[in-house]
């Protein structure tokens, strides 16, 4: 990994600049090396997927880019910001402002309804309620479940509610996506249908969407695969490797 | 996204009623106990409430209060009234005396002798018939809440024969008093009738009522007259106070009512602390990912903290109704006669309500604010 390029401050076209990440997690008396210096740029624009074995260290690796879990040791940069740097709240409102998040298991609030909670993010960072809520509504129509906007998720299907979540990590216009198994809930088709729309609504302004999965079902649609084996990254290409 | 946390708590209806019930629960139990405890022993007082016309109660040094008292010479009360500042000074007996009733039972009595002239010692308003009805002899009027000890409910006892010490009373009247501590019957005669229904010996004196004279203060009287008798002089006040005190330090009420306020803080702070735990644990997910999401500590905090509010205010306007809805329930019970909510008793149930919001509220807390928003990856 020593020929990766020293960071390119104002390159445009990076949107996250990893440089020497390593993450340990001790567990009682034992500390274990779960990334080992990770050196990764990420275009803007691009759909990369993080593939590997379970325990490889995917979802530490995507946490740390995306600013919710701190490295060992090593930067990250997003959009030229170093965001280890900045204390907590500036961190946690950068993520406000940068991030969308899509997780595997949704994580909607069942108390509030879809659209409401597709516009948790500009709630948060203090749109009023009616216009997030009429922003948040339009998205849903445009993913195809306006209708739905009024149910509780627990009205939802399960397919439903991962476009309620989809709509929630776009509604405030973030320039980073970050998804972990958005699609080992769902069927075959779903899936792909899931995967499609992030490439078509996600890509659309030059975002970067980064996608942890599992589901070899939908390899092909990725712009950039990489491979992680025991923390350490493997395979970075527009294909599977062979052997793989 | 205090929107948000409201409707969090609402949504999950089995917990949001669990902790109003918690809240009112304990409201309800420390309100009405402190009301039912203060009540109580400011009936200790009753004695000096019911007489309101004297300024100050002149005694033997060593009496304590209107129920425990050592009788005086009759010479107490010239030696008073000669005192300066000292408008008028009346005798009063009081003492305890047996009574058989038409049944033929034994029961208890306070019998209060009340001057003979000015008929200073009576309650201040009758319940039924005149105060005249004193001056006939061998006249007693009974006080309201002693009428439902001796007769059934709804009796009209005037007319009723008593014997008291032996002697013939006819009860002619009654009086619309506060009851005593013990709710014991109280029989008011005229001071020369007491005198023949309570055996006893020389002295018998038990206080000497004083009105102080215009523009003369009860304090400097009361100074002056110990000074210039000898005896105990306290203003109404004061005795009053003394009255209370009595009970507070001769009785296991403060004790008692101490414990069960404890146990309703107590049982609230269960109550409501296990069902904020289980309620912020099951929207821990919830939490974590709107932490991750870009809700900082302290919205999140906020966010608690009006869910705990919202809890609060309604909890706690619920039990103050209850012990509203309580006290007026039994307000024609004559143990509660006259029982009001003194101001202090809800604020203290606001402090404990208070108290136990915020220190569940902030364990609750604490786990929202230690996870870490990448456990939403996991
Ligand atoms: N908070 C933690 N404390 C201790 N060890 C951890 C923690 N998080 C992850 N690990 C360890 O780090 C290693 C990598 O975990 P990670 O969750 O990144 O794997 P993964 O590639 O996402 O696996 P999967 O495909 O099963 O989700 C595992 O061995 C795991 O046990
Ligand atoms: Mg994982």
């Amino acid at each position: 990994m020593s020929d990766v390029a020293p960071f390119a401050p104002g390159d445009p076209a990076t949107a996250i600049a990893t440089r020497g990440v390593v993450r340990d997690f001790t567990a009682g008396q034992q500390t274990i090396r779960v990334l080992h210096g990770i050196d990764l740029d990420v275009r803007a624009g691009e759909l990369t997927y993080l593939v590997g074995e379970s325990g490889s260290g995917k979802t530490t690796l995507i946490s740390i880019m995306c600013g919710i879990l701190w490295p060992t040791e090593g930067e990250v940069r997003l959009f030229g910001t170093d965001i280890y740097n900045l204390s907590d709240n500036e961190l946690v409102d950068f993520r406000l402002r940068n991030v969308g998040f899509i997780f595997q298991q949704y994580n909607l609030i069942p108390a509030i309804d879809a659209a409401a909670n597709a516009a948790v993010p500009l709630i948060a960072q203090g749109v009023d309620r009616g216009e997030a809520r009429a922003r948040a509504t339009e998205l849903l129509a445009a993913l195809n479940i306006g209708d739905q906007a009024d149910k509780l998720p627990s009205q939802l299907s399960g397919g439903q509610q991962q476009r309620v979540a989809i709509a929630r990590a776009l509604v405030h216009q973030p320039r980073l996506i970050v998804c972990d198994e958005p699609t080992a809930a769902l069927d075959a088709r779903s899936g792909r249908r899931v995967m499609d729309l992030l490439r078509e609504v996600a890509l659309a302004d030059d975002r970067s969407v980064i996608i942890v999965t599992h589901d070899n079902r939908i390899f092909d649609l990725a712009d950039r695969i990489l491979v992680l084996e025991d923390g350490r990254i493997t395979h970075d290409g527009r294909d599977m490797p062979k052997d793989y | 996204m205090v929107w948000i946390a409201i409707r969090m708590l609402t949504g999950d209806a089995t917990k949001f009623y669990g902790l109003l019930f918690g809240i009112a629960f304990s409201t309800l139990l420390i309100t009405q106990q402190l009301t039912i405890f203060v009540n109580l022993i400011e009936r200790g007082a009753s004695g000096v409430y019911n007489v309101p016309s004297a300024d100050v109660w002149v005694m033997d040094p060593v009496s304590r209060t209107t129920d425990v008292n050592l009788p005086m010479p009759s010479t107490a009360l010239d030696r008073v009234r000669s005192v300066p500042g000292v408008e008028w000074a009346v005798p009063h007996l009081r003492a305890a005396a047996s009574v058989r009733t038409k049944e033929g039972d034994l029961e208890g009595v306070s019998v209060i002798g009340v001057d003979d002239a000015t008929l200073i010692g009576l309650p201040r308003r009758m319940a039924s018939g005149s105060t005249k009805v004193l001056e006939q002899p061998d006249a007693v009027v009974i006080d309201d809440v002693g009428t439902t000890r001796f007769f059934p409910e709804g009796y009209d006892p005037v007319g009723e024969r008593l014997e008291l010490n032996d002697q013939r009373a006819v009860i002619m009247g009654v009086a619309d008093a506060i009851p005593s501590f013990t709710s014991q019957v109280t029989l008011y005669t005229r001071y020369s009738r007491a005198l023949n229904f309570v055996p006893g010996t020389r002295n018998r004196l038990s206080f000497v009522l004083v009105g102080a004279a215009p523009g003369v203060d009860a304090k400097t009287l009361a100074t002056r007259i110990t000074d210039e008798t000898g005896l105990r002089a306290r203003t109404r006040d004061e005795f009053a106070r003394d009255g209370i005190d009595f009970i507070i330090e001769n009785t296991g009420i403060p004790l008692n009512f101490g414990i069960t306020v404890m146990l309703g803080f107590i049982v609230g702070v269960a109550i409501v602390g296990l069902t904020f735990s289980l309620f912020i644990r099951d929207n821990i997910k919830q939490f974590g990912a709107l932490k991750a999401i870009g809700v900082n500590n302290a919205k999140i905090r906020r966010m608690v903290a009006a869910q705990a509010a919202m809890v609060g205010s309604i909890g706690y306007g619920l039990g103050v109704l209850g012990t509203v809805a309580f006290i007026w329930s039994f307000s024609s019970n004559p143990t509660f006669k006259g029982f009001y909510i003194p101001w202090q008793v809800p604020l203290i149930s606001l402090a404990a309500v208070t108290i136990i919001l915020t220190l569940t509220g902030w364990i609750a807390l604490r786990n929202v604010l230690r996870t870490e928003p990448a456990a939403v990856f996991r």
